[in-house]
């Protein structure tokens, strides 16, 4: 049985605390005058040379992308040079308004998608009725925990930062913009928050149940597998409506950041994203309480089977993202390629970054069949997995939000902080509520004794 | 030709068999081999086979699979005839990159697979028209067969043997091929 040490409790509050100055500070600092950028933007234009040609390329950017106004300025950025420099001043204004609400959405989102990855691999192992896993249960169960706060708070900033990271939300540019009006019978703010509530509401209440059963069946006679029974019929149920939401979700909370493009594989490719965050921080959690020696009966063997999914699941994640890259790259149509314009010249650090973080380090590290037993192998992996997953979601959001303008420091990182504190706090709170071993589980022989 | 002598112990079951294997590993005689009809998770750790090689072997076949389709496509597209297909690069190998990433991956899993396999047949010496090595056709079945060499402690073994289960025990003399 684990008890949340104080260390832990203070460690956590302190991050939070650290996390929420640091972006307040940051947020107070965001809110800078028309007339500053411009002096900003003259400044950096004096600069130099080097500086001129990335102002070319953000004219493509305000073309194709970014924030409010980028369709009135595509028209008129030919026209007259003085309104195009004050528009791209008011441009980069708002993409620098907008930096602390999507540094926080980013964090907000990276955490929520770890638990909710977590508990689709939860209701995995119930639903296929797995017989190695059942040891790890209680570890899953504190992930997911985290669930129902992280969700609520993705949707409160989202709702809360309305236009700043989601252009659709800002009457004005629908009103000038066909594309959005078409769609806004989906994408309008009271039909967006209802749908985040039926998808926190649905996610939750399987999560409350599967648990309630979980402890019920420890507690419940040897013969009696009722619980059981009902946690594996929910499971398969919870899929089902997982699959659909989870989907749905990505649309919503990701995709409409760029109301313009689509893609039709985006909701498998956030989901692999979260699947192996999920997996992974599973694996890290298990190897730091069996360091503590609290979680004796979890053996190689399952460490080997994590090790395995997080190197399977990482594979399937850069399959989803190379063919969602390779047909937009090949077919070239203009609003469709401009997504990854933006991307590979304003973000090539990141962007290619990720890749070599999330594919090309652990597909090298974890491929070893030896070395999935090793934990020091696995945290280190597990630890560039979880790095480039956070890169991930911050490519998906910040272009739409920031474009050039981006950076990884102090919103970045408090929010981090910030999240990671709440996330550690509630997970290991929960891990300290309930016996680790769910000794009732029909297959908790069968998961003790597994071995290969 | 040499002529020796070999025990052959029967099975039925591969738990008794595991624990027969065990057994006989721990009083240090030799397990020449074992026939079975499905494989026996653990039997190759408990008779102390060293580990299989195969996978390193499988990663140099893939690496030589992903040059063969790196080089086969610069010379297809790019070298001797370069083609415009949709508008894309088609002077650079490296710029027309991802259109290659389906034939370099479809490669390397096509000669890791393939040479894996034929690696597999030869280290095992199969080969077609091979006569069977197998000594008795029941462990195609529902038999499970142990082989031991006897050197004059055929008393002893056959005692050992029959303690751990055995449902039949015979010495056989055996033709050894080399």
């Amino acid at each position: 049985m684990y008890t949340l040490s104080n260390r832990l409790k203070i460690f956590s509050v302190a991050l939070m605390f650290l996390g929420a100055i640091g972006w307040f500070y940051s947020y107070s600092n965001s809110h800078i005058s028309l007339e500053e950028v411009k002096t900003m933007l003259a400044e950096e234009a004096s600069h130099g040379g080097g500086h001129g040609e990335e102002l070319d390329s953000h004219a493509v950017v305000t073309e194709s992308h970014g924030t409010s106004d980028n369709h009135n300025t595509e028209m008129s950025h030919n026209d007259d040079v003085d309104v195009h420099d004050s528009d791209h001043a008011e441009h980069v204004m708002h993409q620098i308004h907008n930096r602390p609400y999507s540094a926080l959405y980013v964090a907000a989102f990276f955490f929520m998608m770890i638990a909710l990855g977590a508990l689709a691999f939860y209701a995995i192992q119930y639903a296929s009725q797995a017989g190695w896993s059942p040891v790890l249960f209680r570890v899953m169960e504190a992930i997911s925990y985290y669930l129902l706060p992280g969700a609520i708070a993705v949707l409160a900033i989202a709702l809360w930062a309305g236009p700043h990271i989601f252009i659709w939300m800002d009457p004005d540019v629908v009103a000038h913009d066909e594309l959005i009006q078409n769609k806004s019978s989906w994408l309008n703010t009271s039909w967006f928050a209802i749908r985040g509530i039926i998808f926190i509401a649905g996610w939750s209440a399987y999560r409350f149940f599967s648990r309630k059963f979980s402890i019920a069946q420890d507690n419940a006679d040897i013969n009696d597998n009722s619980n059981f029974k009902k946690n594996f019929r929910i499971s398969a149920a919870f899929l089902v409506f997982y699959i659909y939401t989870e989907s749905m979700m990505s649309w919503d909370w990701i995709m409409s950041v760029d109301p313009h493009w689509f893609s039709t594989l985006f909701g498998w490719y956030v989901f692999a994203s979260m699947f192996v965050s999920g997996i992974t921080v599973i694996a890290l959690i298990t190897i730091y309480l069996k360091s503590k020696g609290l979680m004796e009966f979890v053996n190689d063997s399952h460490m080997h089977d994590l090790a395995k999914f997080m190197f399977a699941i990482s594979i399937f994640w850069t399959y989803l993202w190379f063919s969602q890259f390779l047909l937009i790259w090949y077919a070239n149509i203009p609003e469709e390629v401009t997504y990854f314009v933006t991307r590979i010249e304003d973000y090539k650090l990141p962007f290619f970054g990720m890749l070599v973080m999330n594919f090309i380090f652990p597909f090298l590290v974890l491929m070893n069949s030896d070395y999935k037993r090793i934990p020091w192998f696995i945290v280190m992996a597990g630890i560039v997995i979880l790095i480039g997953h956070y890169l991930d979601v911050f490519n998906m959001i910040m272009p739409a939000t920031v474009g050039d303008r981006w950076s990884v420091g102090l919103p970045e990182l408090s929010a981090l902080a910030l999240f990671s504190g709440l996330f550690l706090l509630l997970v290991f709170y929960a891990l300290s509520k309930h016996p680790l071993l769910p000794k009732g589980n029909p297959f908790i022989k069968e998961s003790e004794h597994f071995h290969y | 030709m040499e002529s020796s002598k070999v025990i052959h112990a029967i099975y039925t079951d591969d738990d008794e068999l595991m624990a027969a294997v065990k057994k006989v590993k721990a009083a240090k005689h030799h397990i020449e081999e074992v026939y079975t009809p499905f494989p026996v998770h653990g039997l190759d750790k408990a008779m102390g086979l060293a580990p299989t090689r195969i996978a390193i072997a499988a990663f140099l076949y893939g690496c030589v699979g992903i040059t063969v389709a790196v080089v086969m496509m610069n010379f297809i597209m790019i070298d001797d005839w370069p083609q415009n297909i949709g508008g894309k690069p088609s002077f650079s190998y490296l710029e027309n990159m991802p259109s290659f990433v389906p034939i370099m991956f479809e490669m390397t899993v096509f000669f890791a697979a393939h040479l894996m396999v034929i690696t597999f047949y030869l280290r095992s010496r199969m080969w077609p028209f091979k006569k069977a090595e197998n000594p008795d056709p029941r462990t195609t079945d529902d038999h499970f067969l142990m082989e031991i060499p006897v050197h004059g402690n055929a008393k002893d073994l056959k005692t050992l043997l029959s303690d751990t289960g055995a449902v039949e025990i015979n010495i056989v003399d055996k033709e050894e091929e080399h």
